[in-house]
């Protein structure tokens, strides 16, 4: 029998150091991984990269972001902290390594998330604003 | 029960038992045979032997001819007097699979009892059966009584037991068996039977019972809902023996009695620790209060309404009940447990990972733990589940040292704890606390921004975006006394942080133990509750919850139970995608997904699974596959309309994973 769903607290836990590890990368990221700089990436090869790669079981098809990952896109993290964090992510997030994601899909994948629109704003949604 | 042989020649048993064996007489030896035929005709005649002739007028008239009146069991039938039992308490319900291990009591049911207080609901699985139970506690606060087989049906009805039992939740379920191996029936009656059948629950039941006379079960039944029925509440079980059931009233000079209930008060706090748990709370900087099971009843809310306004207290539910409403300034999440000086939990079922977090990250597979609240942070625990612990399921998790430690009923104690709070506040706090109100107000009304502007983010998407699920259904359901009795699948808890939630009845909690295939029973199961209580319920199904038992869609069109069923339909066991793809990572391997979309093994597609047209031959009103969001509004309002109708209605939706 599965004994599934990780408690919605694990989930918050996992979400609150996610982000923060995202920022602190975000902050690191120009002088500590500088070599770590994606190439120009293609946002159709991407989007297939995405789910080939299993991007979207956390973060959904859009990078939407849910309680089990946050939210990618629109605006992903710049490309050296994007990289830095999937290959070394110590968070909630299991690492990927280049023997299983390469730069290019790497770099792809980038390009597929800041290739999404921006979100309207909630006001505009009536059914959010009920 | 032992075989009463008293009237050998009349028993109905042995006939019975005659009957079964004639069919499996070439297996056993024929003075074997012969001697069980023996026992089972009242008067011997010689065995008919093998012949080509045509018959004669005597043989046509003995095989052709009606026969004769079976004999028959004088007196009261024993599964009477346990009905009169069980009719004293107020069960309305009995969901069950019919098995011959309690024919008897099944025909006493419904033809001596009139199949009232119980009403019998035929289930298709006996999981399906506990879970209906479960769910109808939540609402009702009243227990369900189910019966199944003794062996196989308690082994069906096993998962939907520990669910229940993680969840404390109160269910009576009784296994037919027949104890007396030298007089039962050979055959399936005898597979159908063990000597202990309650061994395979005891490690999740409060307690069980094997009753051997008709008192002895007058009074175990009355003491099982008592057990279950006293917080922390939990399953019991018991022994139903077919002989006790089958044979008639002997009562040996005693005359039988029925046991009159009484409901047990709960546990509540030692004065001196609730004393000291409200002078920590008084003068904290910080306090903050979790809840998991706080709130049993809608009581329950009001009293930790209270508590957190006399503290200006942020409240972290948990959400295994609803135990705060969620548009209250002091309703907030986790996060501000790391600010916190003075931490109360109420009925947590892990204090551990609320003031801890673990990151399943670690090198060689062992997880990351951190501490989430900061040195010399006071931790206050009042927790029922302390006096209810079995050694070998346990699901109380990592030991947390705490500083006061109350072994009782967090709704019960909380009438004594806001007074010693009220009484403890010193005069030169009350403007800090009434500050501290202030900072929440601002920090919930920012937090609900955010959350709505989250909920925006991939609006349009196709598969559906959860937010979007959760809001399209709430907007055709928000003018109707709702019901959200179950959310099966994860959506990311948009309903708890979106819809707002204020009564107990809005929100029932998951399933205590992360059985799956609780979400779909446990909602057909509140759905009847709220049927009878004329309100509107709607759950939010998730696709591999309903695969594993869904023949409880038939029993929610059989009994018309009204119940809006939405499908989270990511067509995977999506806990299991990230797990596997976890740890191809780990292992430095991508992940095999043997051409579906998540892991192989962790996919329900290929083909993909029409749910809808399930539904449909199962009696629902049913549309789908939904992928498209702009037309998830019409086809909702028109399932609300068959719902308000009186008939259960299924909508499936294609969704984004969580």
């Amino acid at each position: 029998m599965n004994v599934t769903a990780m408690n919605v607290t694990a989930m918050n836990v996992i979400l609150s150091s996610i982000r923060n590890c995202a920022k602190n990368l975000l902050l690191v990221s120009g002088l500590l991984f500088a070599s770590l700089a994606l190439a120009a990436g293609s946002a159709e090869k991407g989007k297939t990269a995405y789910v080939k790669h299993g991007c979207w079981q956390c973060h959904g098809f859009m990078g939407q972001g849910a309680v089990t990952g946050p939210k990618l896109a629109p605006n992903p993290i710049p490309p050296e902290a994007f990289s830095a964090f999937v290959r070394f992510s110590a968070g909630g997030m299991p690492p990927y390594q280049k023997a299983i994601l390469s730069d290019e899909d790497l770099a792809d994948i980038h390009a597929y998330l800041q290739s999404q629109s921006k979100a309207p704003d909630y006001k505009s949604i009536p059914l959010l604003n009920p | 029960m032992k075989r009463d042989d008293r009237h050998p020649d009349v028993s109905r048993r042995k006939f019975l038992a005659g009957v079964a064996v004639a069919g499996a007489a070439t297996a056993v030896t024929p003075s074997s045979a012969n001697a069980a035929t023996e026992a089972a005709t009242p008067t011997a005649a010689p065995a008919p032997r093998p012949s080509a002739l045509p018959p004669s007028m005597h043989v046509a008239a003995a095989e052709t001819s009606t026969p004769k009146e079976l004999p028959r069991i004088g007196g009261v039938a024993g599964s009477d007097f346990m009905v009169d039992v069980i009719k004293t308490l107020d069960i309305k319900y009995l969901p069950a699979n019919p098995a011959s291990s309690f024919r008897a009591i099944h025909e006493s049911l419904i033809n001596y009892g009139g199949n009232k207080m119980p009403e019998f609901l035929t289930c298709a699985h006996e999981e399906s059966a506990v879970a209906m139970g479960h769910g109808y506690f939540k609402l009702t606060g009243k227990p369900l009584l189910t019966l199944c087989h003794g062996t196989v049906g308690l082994q069906h009805a096993t998962m939907a037991i520990y669910n229940a039992w993680c969840d404390r939740v109160p269910v009576i379920v009784m296994g037919g068996n027949d104890l007396d191996a030298a007089h039962r029936p050979p055959g399936v009656p005898t597979f159908h039977s063990a000597q202990d059948i309650n061994a395979i629950v005891r490690d999740f039941t409060k307690w069980d019972d094997t009753p051997v006379s008709l008192q002895h079960f007058a009074q175990s039944f009355v003491r099982a809902y008592k057990v279950a029925m006293t917080p922390p509440y939990g399953p019991v079980a018991i022994s139903l023996d077919a002989g006790l059931q089958q044979e008639p009233i002997h009562e040996n000079g005693e005359k039988l009695y029925i046991p009159r209930y009484v409901a047990s008060s709960p546990p509540q706090g030692d004065t001196g620790a609730v004393k000291e748990a409200a002078r920590l709370l008084a003068n904290a900087q910080n306090p903050v209060i979790v809840a998991d099971r706080a709130a049993r009843t809608e009581n329950g809310v009001r009293l930790l309404v209270q508590l957190a306004e006399v503290l200006q207290a942020p409240v972290v539910d948990q959400g295994n009940r609803m135990n705060f409403p969620n548009t209250h300034y002091l309703h907030r999440p986790p996060t501000v447990i790391g600010n916190a000086d003075v931490v109360l939990g109420l009925e947590l079922s892990d204090f551990w990972a609320t003031v801890n977090s673990y990151f399943d990250n670690g090198e060689h597979g062992i997880g990351v733990n951190t501490t989430r609240i900061k040195p010399g942070t006071k931790l206050i625990s009042i927790n029922s589940a302390e006096l209810l612990t079995k050694s070998n399921y346990q699901d109380f998790q990592r030991f947390q040292t705490v500083d006061v430690s109350m072994p009782a009923d967090a709704e019960a104690t909380l009438p004594a704890l806001i007074e010693a709070v009220k009484a403890a506040i010193p005069n030169d706090r009350k403007a800090a606390i009434e500050k501290r109100g202030e900072a929440a107000k601002k920090a919930f009304a920012e937090g609900r921004e955010r959350a709505k502007q989250a909920a925006a983010v991939a609006w349009d998407a196709s598969p559906i975006s959860t937010a979007r699920l959760s809001m399209e259904l709430y907007a055709q359901i928000k003018d109707l006394d709702w019901s959200l009795v179950s959310s099966s699948g994860n959506v990311s808890n948009w309903p708890n942080r979106l819809w707002p939630m204020e009564k107990h009845y809005h929100w029932l909690g998951a399933s205590g133990g992360y059985g799956v295939g609780y979400g779909a029973p446990a909602s057909v199961g509140a759905a009847l509750a709220n049927r009878d209580l004329g309100r509107s319920s709607v759950s939010i199904q998730s696709d591999g919850d309903l695969m594993y038992a869904p023949g409880v869609l038939w029993t929610a069109a059989k009994h018309k139970i009204p119940l809006l069923s939405v499908m989270h339909n990511n067509r995977g066991y999506h806990q299991e995608v990230m797990h596997v793809q976890r740890l191809s990572n780990f292992r430095n391997r991508v992940a095999n997904l043997g051409g579906d979309m998540g892991p192989v093994g962790t996919s329900i597609q290929n083909p993909d699974v029409e749910y809808h047209k399930l539904a449909e031959s199962m009696g629902w009103w049913a549309k789908g596959p939904i992928k498209d969001p702009a037309q998830l509004g019409a086809a909702l309002r028109e399932a609300v309309k068959v719902v308000q109708a009186g008939q259960p209605a299924l909508l499936n939706v294609w969704t984004q994973p969580r």
